[in-house]
Order: structure tokens, then C-alpha cells, then sequence
């Protein structure tokens, strides 16, 4: 009753105007996040559930109940496994040479663009850059696939101009490592440009007008103005891909590798995928997806934790 | 004024050229594809296309549209793409529409938040979730490509971060008129957001015309594989065996290859131009906001 004596109020009268919309049909607000909680609910947190496979020896007849329980034995078979040693160690080295190039590259592409007087070049750069971001790894693939072929173009172009043998990009573990990290380079610069380029923006051209002034070259004002404004975007960016130490990119190496190249170029993803799915491994599979997901988790927290603390960065 | 020294000047003629290569160079291999899919069959195994097409000729394309599968793929990845985006966007506002609200409103918001932001950090991983689609016998349909990534977190913060920045002034206004919350979701805060509801249309859309992995372990009928699906097992995979060896000779020519990869990456490309302000937009909301 007092709840409606409220709402009948006239508006300039209202007193207590927080308590009064605290009462304001709350339901119909959990009834709107409703669908997206039960989806969630059955599309994440089900599965969640399926992680005790790990420490079972779980076969599809027997059910997550009536499997066996073995504790900790996939994850002892996982550390004695020396391939696995050797696909940690590939996925450390894709992601971090990625996130390194994918750090600096964009910085100084962003430098350089933002040098660019005429704005329809300029906008007409970022365009051409930042389109392969959107193009999927299958078709990325599919182009890298015939442009770094024996007879491709690119090895036609080596052999015509420096007279290189044809490389086989595709099929040598040296080759393979450095197209992973590169083609990786040209799908996702432009993109971490554009974030650099947004920031650029914002800087206070009354800085730039004082630093003339005072009669300080380009150089200068880039060294003294603009670097210094874009440190705390930078330590956003590092940060948060602190989380993706593990992340290799499943869909670019699971496009692009071949048995051939195994050693060098698979990562624990991929290996999860063929131990699992393949191979019928599920147990196994999961507790290497497992410890893979629980370190990125650790990392996460610490990396969003450092955002926030250098830089005031919160996700919401 | 340093635009006017010499020195800058020097630079920014080489700058403008420099940055300009490196742009082109990035979409040379997509163009170099396209030519290939334009010349004849004996130039482009020859290996004599570069940058030109070398005896013109479209019977790439309609080799290709005359392939039932790819046809058919085509199709289903339309229908995801469309049905996909649609339910996504739909359940999604809704949600970030009810979370955009202060706690002191809706006490709920801060569990519901932990809930949605937990997924973001665990998952249970690639074997769980086929398991579970296994057994809600969901295999084989188009439900199977859509239901699981339903909800974005990512695109439901972006999107309730929008929804705070809409004046209060105008909630408070229709509320005054009587109006719930659902006739104020859909006659106020649909309306003023449609930038940022264009943007993660987009990034949705993007999503679903591009993924291809869920079509690869969910899918099991050729006909109904998604086109990304279909183009990583012919191309990626080269594996030839899901299809009838008449069609196999064809799809592995090289010139039909380039066709198929340059029809499966058209949708992006012609939306691109005309969208990609709203991409920035949608980054700068996401990545530098206050």
C-alpha cells in the first residue's frame, strides 16, 4: 500500500526517490536476465562439470558416475610425457613472440600514422591494416597455404629477385614457427593500432602548442608528449595479454600445421583437440585442457589486478 | 612551425610512401588470390598469375556455384549467421539492459554480474562441451551452432557499459509516464543505442560467418555443414573423403580453391567499409573508457 501511495505521488513531492524505484518491479529485471542466465547455465556451467573427467578414467558407457576415479594419474602421465614438455615449450615461444611484435609493431605503426597530415591517406591506411583482422584463420589460411607454396607467390618472387631456393614454409620447423608468429603479426596489428591510434587522439593538443612554443622540434614533442601518453594504454594492452601466455591461437596452428612439423609447430591446444576428440583420450585430453585453463587462470587474475592497479583499467 | 622545415618534410614524403607499401603489402596475398580465381586453370597451375588474371575467365565461380555442397553450406551459414545474430542480440540487450542498472535498483546485478564474469575466466573445455551437445542430442542441427554462443560476456559488458551512459533523465521520464521496464527497454534504450547495437551486431555476425570449428565436430552431414566448416575440410584439410570423388577433381583445382576462399570471405569484405567506424567505436568503448 505504500509502495502505490508513493508511485501516486506527484513528482516534486516525492521524497525517498531511491526506495521508491528499489520497488519498482525488480522481477520484470530478473525476468529480462533470465534466458541469458539459463543459457549460460547450460552452456558453461554444465560443462564446468565434466572437468572431474580429469581425474577419472572416463568412458561414455559408464557416465561421469560410474567411471572409474584415479586421482592425479592423467596429470603424472602428462609431466612424464616429454612430447608435452616440448608443446609447452612451442606454445610459450608462438605466444609470447606474438604478443612482443603485437605490442611493438602497432606502436610504432601508430607513431608513424599519426604523422600522416592528409586524412583520407591516413584513413585509408588503417583501413587496408586492419581488414585481415576480420577474415578468419580459415581463410587466412587458405591464402597463406597457396601463397607460400613451393611455387607460390612468395617463393617465386625470392627466386626471381634474390635468387633464394623455394622455401618450404609450411613443411620446416624453422619456417613454420616464423610464419606462425608473423602471419599472426599482419592479421592483428591493425587492430591494436587503432586502440593506440583512439589514445593518440585524446592527447591535449595544448601540450603539443606549448612544447612549439618553446620551440621544441617533432622529435621532441614524440619523445616528450606523445610516448609518455601512451604508457598507460601500452601497460593495458601488455597486461592483459599477460592472460594469453598459453593461448598459441588453436585456430591459426590447427590451420596451417601438418604431422610433418609437429615438433616444432604443435601447441597444447591442438594436442588436446587430437588426444581428446581423435583419439578417444577424453580423460586425458581434459586433464591437459585442464592445467592448461588453470594456470591461464591465475594469470588472468594477476594480469586484471596489474591493469587495474598501473593503469585504473576495470572491465566493468 | 615543424611542418614546414625541410627535415619533416623529407620525412613525411617518405612516411606517407613507407606506411602506404606496408598497407598494400598487407591485402597483396588476398588480391593475388582473387586474380587466380579470375585466370584459366593452366595459367594459375603454371604459376604465371601475379597481379593481373591471365586469361580471364569466370568458370572458377560457376563451377563453383554449381557445387550442391557449396551451395548448400552457403545456406546454412546465412541461416546461423542471420538466426545467430538475431537471438544474440535479443537476449543479450535484454540482459545488459537489467545489469545496466545501479545495485541500489536492482540488488540482484553484482551475483548476476559474478555469474556471467566467472565464464569468462573457466571454461570446461573443448571435450565437456562436446559431450554435453552429444547428449542433448543436439548433433547434426543448427541449434548446435547457435545455443552455445548465445551469450558473449565480452559483448554483454560492452553493451551494458553503453546502456549507463544513456542520459537518466529520460529513464526517470518514461518511468514518470508510467512505463515498465520492457516498454523502457524497447521505446528508450533500443532506440539511442543504435550505434553501439550495430557494433556488436557486427562483431556477432562476424563470429558466426567465420567460425568454423563447432561446424567441423558438431556437424556430421556434409549438407549441412557451415561454409567455413566446408572450406577448412577441402582446403585446409584438403581431405576429400565427405564428398562425391565426381565433384573431388574440380574442388582441388587451384583456380576453385581461390574462388571458394574469395566468395567465403565476400560478406566481410563488402560490409567492411561502410562498418568499420563502428568496429573503432565499439573497440574505444570496450578498450579506453574512463
Amino acid at each position: 500500500m505504500k509502495a502505490t501511495a508513493l508511485q501516486n505521488t506527484p513528482p516534486g513531492l516525492t521524497q525517498s526517490k531511491g526506495k521508491k524505484k528499489s520497488k519498482r518491479q525488480p522481477w520484470s529485471l530478473h525476468l529480462m536476465v533470465l534466458p541469458a542466465v539459463v543459457l549460460v547455465f547450460v552452456f558453461a556451467y554444465i560443462p564446468m562439470t565434466g572437468i572431474s573427467m580429469a581425474f577419472q578414467d572416463y568412458s561414455a558407457r559408464l557416465g561421469f558416475l560410474g567411471s572409474p576415479w584415479v586421482g592425479l594419474k592423467h596429470f603424472r602421465s602428462m609431466f612424464e610425457n616429454e612430447y608435452f614438455i616440448q608443446i609447452t615449450w612451442n606454445t610459450l615461444l608462438f605466444a609470447c613472440s606474438k604478443m612482443a611484435l603485437n605490442l611493438i609493431i602497432p606502436f610504432l605503426f601508430a607513431l608513424l600514422l599519426n604523422e600522416v597530415r592528409h586524412m583520407g591517406l591516413k584513413r585509408g591506411i588503417q583501413t587496408l591494416v586492419y581488414l585481415p583482422h576480420f577474415l578468419s584463420w580459415v581463410t587466412l589460411s587458405g591464402i597463406l597455404i597457396d601463397v607460400l607454396a613451393q611455387t607460390g607467390l612468395l617463393n617465386q618472387f625470392l627466386s626471381n629477385v634474390f635468387g633464394i631456393k623455394p622455401i618450404f614454409f609450411l613443411g620446416d620447423g624453422f619456417w613454420f614457427r616464423m610464419t606462425i608468429i608473423f602471419s599472426d603479426v599482419w592479421k592483428e596489428f591493425g587492430f591494436n593500432t587503432i586502440v593506440i591510434l583512439a589514445a593518440l587522439s585524446g592527447i591535449n593538443p595544448s601540450l603539443y602548442e606549448a612544447a612549439e612554443v618553446d620551440g621544441a622540434t617533432r622529435l621532441k614533442q614524440t619523445l616528450h608528449i606523445t610516448i609518455p601518453a601512451l604508457i598507460p594504454i601500452m601497460i593495458v594492452i601488455a597486461t592483459l595479454a599477460l592472460g594469453n601466455v598459453l593461448n598459441a591461437n588453436f585456430d591459426q596452428v590447427f590451420n596451417l600445421y601438418s604431422p610433418l612439423i609437429y615438433q616444432q609447430g604443435d601447441i597444447i591446444d591442438t594436442f588436446v583437440y587430437r588426444e581428446g576428440l581423435l583419439s578417444g583420450q577424453f580423460s586425458f585430453a581434459t586433464a591437459v585442457g585442464l592445467f592448461k585453463s588453470g594456470i591461464s587462470l591465475v594469470l588472468i587474475i594477476i594480469s586484471y589486478r596489474l591493469a587495474y592497479k598501473f593503469a585504473g583499467y576495470r572491465i566493468f | 612551425m615543424y611542418h614546414k622545415t625541410l627535415s619533416y618534410r623529407i620525412f613525411s614524403i617518405f612516411n606517407n610512401i613507407f606506411l602506404s607499401v606496408v598497407a598494400v603489402v598487407c591485402l597483396l596475398p588476398l588480391f593475388h588470390l582473387l586474380m587466380v580465381s579470375l585466370s584459366s586453370a593452366s595459367a594459375a597451375n603454371g604459376g604465371l598469375v601475379t597481379f593481373w588474371p591471365v586469361g580471364f575467365t569466370l568458370e572458377a565461380y560457376s563451377i563453383t556455384f554449381e557445387n550442391e555442397n557449396f551451395i548448400s553450406s552457403l545456406w546454412v551459414s546465412l541461416q546461423r549467421t542471420v538466426l545467430g545474430t538475431t537471438f544474440a542480440m535479443l537476449i543479450t540487450s535484454l540482459a545488459a539492459y537489467a545489469l545496466s542498472k545501479e545495485t541500489r535498483d536492482f540488488r540482484a546485478r553484482k551475483v548476476y554480474m559474478w555469474y556471467f564474469v566467472i565464464t569468462m575466466l573457466f571454461s570446461g573445455g573443448m571435450i565437456p562441451n562436446y559431450i554435453l551437445i552429444l547428449k542433448l542430442g543436439l548433433m547434426d542441427t543448427l541449434l548446435a551452432l547457435i545455443l552455445p554462443v548465445t551469450v558473449s560476456v565480452y559483448n554483454l559488458i560492452l553493451l551494458l557499459n553503453f546502456f549507463r551512459t544513456v542520459p537518466r533523465e529520460l529513464e526517470e521520464a518514461a518511468f514518470m509516464d508510467g512505463a515498465g521496464h520492457f516498454r523502457t527497454f524497447i521505446s528508450i534504450y533500443l532506440p539511442v543505442s543504435m550505434p553501439a547495437l550495430a557494433t556488436i551486431s557486427l562483431f556477432t555476425m562476424v563470429m558466426h560467418w567465420n567460425a568454423y570449428f563447432d561446424g567441423l565436430i558438431y556437424i556430421k552431414e556434409t549438407a549441412r555443414l557451415p561454409l567455413a566448416s566446408f572450406l577448412q575440410t577441402i582446403i585446409v584439410q584438403a581431405d576429400m573423403t565427405r564428398f562425391d570423388p565426381t565433384v573431388v577433381q574440380k574442388l582441388s583445382q587451384r583456380t576453385i580453391r581461390a574462388s571458394q576462399i574469395f566468395i567465403g570471405s565476400l560478406p566481410i569484405l563488402i560490409a567492411y567499409p561502410f562498418l568499420q567506424r563502428y568496429f573503432v567505436k565499439g573497440i574505444v568503448i570496450g578498450a579506453v573508457k574512463e
